[in-house]
């Protein structure tokens, strides 16, 4: 078959890259050790705050409140996780975090699909501005928004709502979600679109039934990722909901810290909460993380 | 090369295509190129559905950034305060009283210096470690590199809010572990030390904060980059008699250095942004010694409730960012990813 003209921007491999096994020279061999001993090392060092937060999480009050803080808990307990979870609005904040990232991420990732592939299989006139958009958007300042859509939404009526914030979460999302799908599109080959067509698809056929399966895992990634940065969010969901039964998760973890102090057990057990499925996910999609950020700027 | 017409009259001839019976049911496949396009309608609808695709988007963009982009260029040239917003009356204008205040403040400009500090210092470290790191990793055992990659990935996926208790629970002047353990080899003098009197310690924590939270992104970014590396070129150079050096600067870096300068561009606005991890640690309430440009910018509208110069300041930080946006795309553009 012979193969036409591809719109994607440079020949790509049919296969996203694989990670490369390396052979190893014999002399490399010997340094061998040194690096895991600092690799090992390195990665104590990134773990350490998190081993912190789960430990602080489980451990007695009396141990917690000591100046003599020791590496290693003498008893585990759930009492700090107990304290977090009767902490008033634990559930309303679950219910508005899960509400706001969920709507956010399926409205941003539908959009942005839309968006990747025209940008990623089409050359249309302002296709480079577009790009450019979204790219300086990113570099945007948070604050800079801040004000005017808080302005806007308070003359809309959207302080205090979720809508207002879920436009706000899913819009943030595009720009990057659009650049990172995209490197996935631009990783699938067109002849596969092309033959489908060949054989009878039509466009939309194509891609329900060649691009979309393809494009899942990449629309995996981008999802989990958007979601994670909705579900982290702080700044405007401090500014825009005022309401304490409203508040994301993140807002209502500043309750544990009052004039008397700070509930540090009960505040490392409610941060372990909400660390967790972002751990998990994050454990889920780094792979494809970083072959879509980088797979459009290594392959030009 | 810009439209598709220069695609469609460059490309070869499409091979037959099959006269499927069940197939085509009279209806035209748009091509893009691909399949020769001989109707008039059917270019019309190749060219049209483009811009339909990215419609959603540009309306949600323009709604949530630009728009607001644009009021804060209006807001920036007239005096909004609490009254205004309230009330809805619209704002008497001041032409460019708002900046000339700024820029004549000087305690703008000692935000201004602090803030380019605070990002040069987290994005060279940021940088640095990742780079090394990264490096490394090519050279581990598999069990040690999955190791570090698990470590890596629980260090990056750490809310910003959860890493910022984190670590304010480690600073913390009585019950921390940071003052324990140095209190172990200085004394006991240094227990209850408190490490935010000191704007200089203060942030010094930030970025130690700052950096542990970035530098996951930027090995593995480069970690992905680096196993693009062909080997053989690698051991094609050393065969060649080049160093360790030279290996790096003239096969590996090559490669890599599209990856590195994106990142490295990333870090400086996401580090010239860094708001939430100062706020936090700051409990909500930062002094105006901790204040970067952005905190500045939020205080001065939310605090003093002088919206118009939060937004004059927040124009101000566009405006000096817009200088390392523009060098970001040039790289982008060298590199052909936006073609």
């Amino acid at each position: 078959m012979t193969t036409s003209t591809s719109t994607a921007p440079a020949p790509v491999p049919a296969t996203p890259p694989a990670i490369v096994k390396q052979k190893l020279r014999p002399d490399r061999k010997k340094s061998r050790g040194v690096y895991d001993v600092l690799g090992l090392l390195f990665a104590v060092v990134m773990a350490f705050p998190v081993y912190w937060l789960v430990i602080s999480s489980l451990r007695p009050n009396h141990e917690i409140r000591s100046y003599d803080q020791t590496l290693w808990p003498s008893s585990l307990t759930f009492d700090n996780f107990a304290r977090a979870v009767e902490q008033p609005n634990f559930s309303t904040a679950v219910q508005s975090s899960l509400i706001v990232s969920v709507t956010a991420v399926v409205g941003g990732m539908i959009i942005a699909t839309l968006a990747a592939l025209a940008i990623g299989r089409f050359r249309f006139f302002g296709r480079r501005a577009l790009l450019m958009v979204l790219i300086l958007v990113q570099m945007l300042p948070p604050t800079a928004m801040l004000i005017p859509i808080y302005a806007q939404l308070n003359a809309m009526g959207g302080l205090d709502e979720y809508w207002g914030l879920i436009v706000v979460y899913l819009v943030s999302t595009l720009p990057f979600a659009i650049i990172m799908i995209r490197g996935f599109v631009v990783n699938i080959p067109v002849e596969l679109e092309e033959s489908a067509m060949v054989d009878g698809c039509t466009r939309m056929g194509a891609f329900r039934r060649v691009i979309f399966p393809l494009l899942a895992p990449g629309l995996a990634a981008a999802s989990i990722f958007a979601l994670v940065n909705a579900w982290n969010e702080y700044l405007f969901a401090y500014i825009l909901i005022n309401d304490n039964s409203k508040y994301t998760l993140n807002v209502w973890l500043m309750t544990f810290t009052t004039e008397r102090g700070t509930d540090y057990g009960a505040l490392m057990a409610s941060s372990t909460l909400i660390a967790l499925p972002v751990v998990v996910f994050f454990m889920i999609i780094q792979k494809k993380m970083a072959t879509g950020l980088t797979s459009g700027a290594v392959k030009g | 090369m810009t439209a598709a017409d220069t695609q469609e009259a460059a490309g070869p001839p499409a091979p037959p295509v099959p006269r499927d019976p069940k197939g085509t049911d009279g209806r035209p496949t748009p091509g893009n190129g691909t399949v020769r396009a001989t109707g008039k309608r059917r270019r019309k609808k190749g060219e049209l559905l483009p811009f339909l695709l990215i419609l959603p988007a540009i309306i949600a963009i323009a709604a949530v950034y630009a728009f607001p982009l644009t009021k804060t260029v209006i807001m920036s040239f007239q005096d909004m305060g609490r009254r205004e917003l309230w009330t809805g009356e619209s704002p008497p204008w001041v032409g460019f009283e708002q900046f000339t205040n700024i820029l004549g403040d000087s305690e703008f400009w000692s935000v201004t210096g602090r803030t380019v500090l605070f990002m040069a210092v987290c994005v060279g470290l940021t940088m640095a470690i990742g780079l090394l790191v990264a490096m490394m990793m090519t050279r581990l055992s598999t069990w040690v590199r999955l190791t570090l990659t698990a470590a890596l990935i629980a260090a990056w996926s750490m809310p910003l809010m959860v890493a910022a208790s984190i670590f304010r629970w480690l600073s913390d002047s009585d019950y921390g572990l940071l003052n324990t353990l140095i209190a172990k080899v200085v004394g006991e003098d240094f227990l209850g030390h408190n490490w935010f009197l000191d704007p200089w310690q203060g942030f010094a924590i930030i970025t130690l904060l700052v950096v542990w939270g970035a530098v996951p992104f930027v090995v593995i970014t480069l970690y992905a980059a680096l196993t693009q590396v062909p080997r053989e070129l690698e051991e094609a150079a050393a065969l060649d008699g080049a160093n360790v050096r030279g290996i790096f600067r003239y096969v590996t870096w090559p490669v890599i250095r599209p990856v590195f300068v994106m990142v490295t561009t990333l870090s400086v606005i996401w580090d010239f942004n860094v708001f939430g991890q100062i706020w936090l640690l700051r409990g909500n309430k930062p002094e105006p010694e901790y204040e970067t440009l952005g905190l500045y910018s939020f205080s001065k509208a939310f605090e003093s409730t002088s919206f118009s110069q939060g937004t004059a300041i927040a124009l101000i930080t566009v405006l000096l960012l817009s200088g390392v946006a523009v060098f970001y795309l040039r790289q982008l553009m060298k590199t052909g990813e936006v073609e």
